[in-house]
């Protein structure tokens, strides 16, 4: 990736603020689709097995890769479950999401 | 025992899509864009008609992906590509790849003529169908990608779908374009592999990418890869290249086919079927096996 995007919402107050040619000018990043999921995935690490699955199967690109680690992005995740009906150690629980 | 081991990936890290696009939950053209740009990397414009991805990309002036995407009209998404690259050709740049990314109405249906006359000037782009079987932007229409037997809404329970799905990739073949590739999103290094391969041919590429829709399909947004991986076991969506029009490859040769019944079952829009309808849609899933595996010399 060239440059670090922002997760800011781009608004134009007038016209003359367009610019000439419509182009992309911000990223999808604020829209935070965390909110749409009524199940969350957890993920239990003392069994996981590092295969990556979960990170490559990922519809949302949602689960990052820290440290060798899978971690889920909950600000971005929107609770398919598919990380957790692939993952071979069955490691990933879907829990209830608390409001 | 796991703390020592090391992740290794079998697919590139680079992401190429950010999250917070606006596809459903457990979508498979999601997955699918995904995979093709971790295959085509950074230098690379995307042509997109109507389809869901022009909705899922986001409203302007907003975007999820990290590259160029141009909007285009239904019916134009590979004589756009052929501009672009013509475009890119006049600036001098031979490097940029040029995909046209629609979905099977777009292809299979309205797109056919543009796709028809790029494959017949050869130019070169790379044109991606990505499959999930009906007009799923619009509210699940029919299409002539949609299978024998499958509920949509314009083909209701009572009147289900009693025509086969088109064979895209027999028409495309007729054409001798140099590289046609079927892939899945429940084989990633397959798909990417694929997608890394098309990229160095010059030429018109297409590639059929099966792209399970949770919404359309009536099944759960986690069976999406597991539906995937079936159409490919069962035979239904088998994984091949076609070389210059001639040269026909297996990629995944499956020694026990499954019965088709285990990848209906799964899904809300066969429910209405019965015995003896899926033994007709076996039979067809058969004799198309039959005719790949001939075709691929085996």
């Amino acid at each position: 990736m060239s440059k670090k995007k922002e997760a800011k919402k781009i608004i134009f107050e007038s016209e003359k603020e367009m610019p000439a040619v419509p182009m992309s000018l911000g990223s999808m990043l604020y829209n935070k689709t965390g909110a749409w999921r009524n199940i969350k995935p957890v993920i239990d690490l003392s069994r996981c097995i590092k295969c990556g699955i979960c990170w490559k199967f990922c519809p949302d690109a949602s689960i990052d890769i820290v440290d060798d680690w899978p971690q889920i992005n909950y600000v971005y995740c929107k609770g398919c479950g598919l990380c957790a009906e692939e993952c071979p150690q069955k490691c990933i629980a879907m829990v209830e999401e608390e409001k | 025992m796991s703390k020592e081991r090391k992740m290794t990936l079998t697919i590139p890290r680079e992401e190429y899509m950010s999250p917070g696009h606006l596809a459903c939950q457990g979508c498979g053209a999601s997955l699918a864009m995904r995979l093709a740009l971790k295959g085509l990397g950074q230098r690379t414009i995307v042509c997109i008609p109507a389809c869901c991805w022009a909705v899922i990309d986001g409203p302007f002036p907003h975007s999820s992906l990290d590259i160029p995407i141009y909007h285009c009209a239904f019916e134009t998404a590979a004589s756009s590509a052929s501009g672009v690259r013509a475009g890119l050709d006049m600036v001098g740049d031979t490097e940029t790849t040029v995909l046209a990314w629609a979905g099977d109405g777009g292809t299979f249906d309205i797109g056919l003529q543009a796709l028809s006359g790029a494959a017949e000037r050869n130019d070169d782009i790379i044109y991606t169908c990505y499959d999930n079987e009906a007009y799923m932007n619009t509210g699940i229409q029919r299409s002539s990608a949609t299978p024998i037997g499958a509920w949509t809404t314009t083909t209701p329970v009572k009147h289900y779908k009693k025509e086969r799905k088109k064979d895209i990739i027999g028409i495309m073949a007729a054409h001798g374009i140099p590289y046609i590739a079927t892939a899945s999103v429940a084989y990633p290094e397959d798909m990417v592999k694929k997608f890394k391969k098309a990229r160095e041919i010059k030429g018109t590429r297409f590639i059929h990418v099966f792209a399970p829709c949770p919404a359309g399909w009536k099944s759960r947004p986690e069976d999406t890869v597991k539906l995937a991986r079936l159409a490919v076991q069962t035979g239904y969506f088998p994984l091949y290249e076609i070389e210059d029009g001639e040269k026909w490859t297996l990629n995944l040769k499956v020694k026990e086919r499954k019965p088709i019944a285990e990848y209906l079952k799964l899904q809300g829009r066969f429910r209405h079927l019965k015995e003896e309808e899926i033994a007709l849609i076996q039979q067809e899933v058969d004799a198309r096996w039959a005719r790949i595996l001939k075709n691929c010399g085996l």
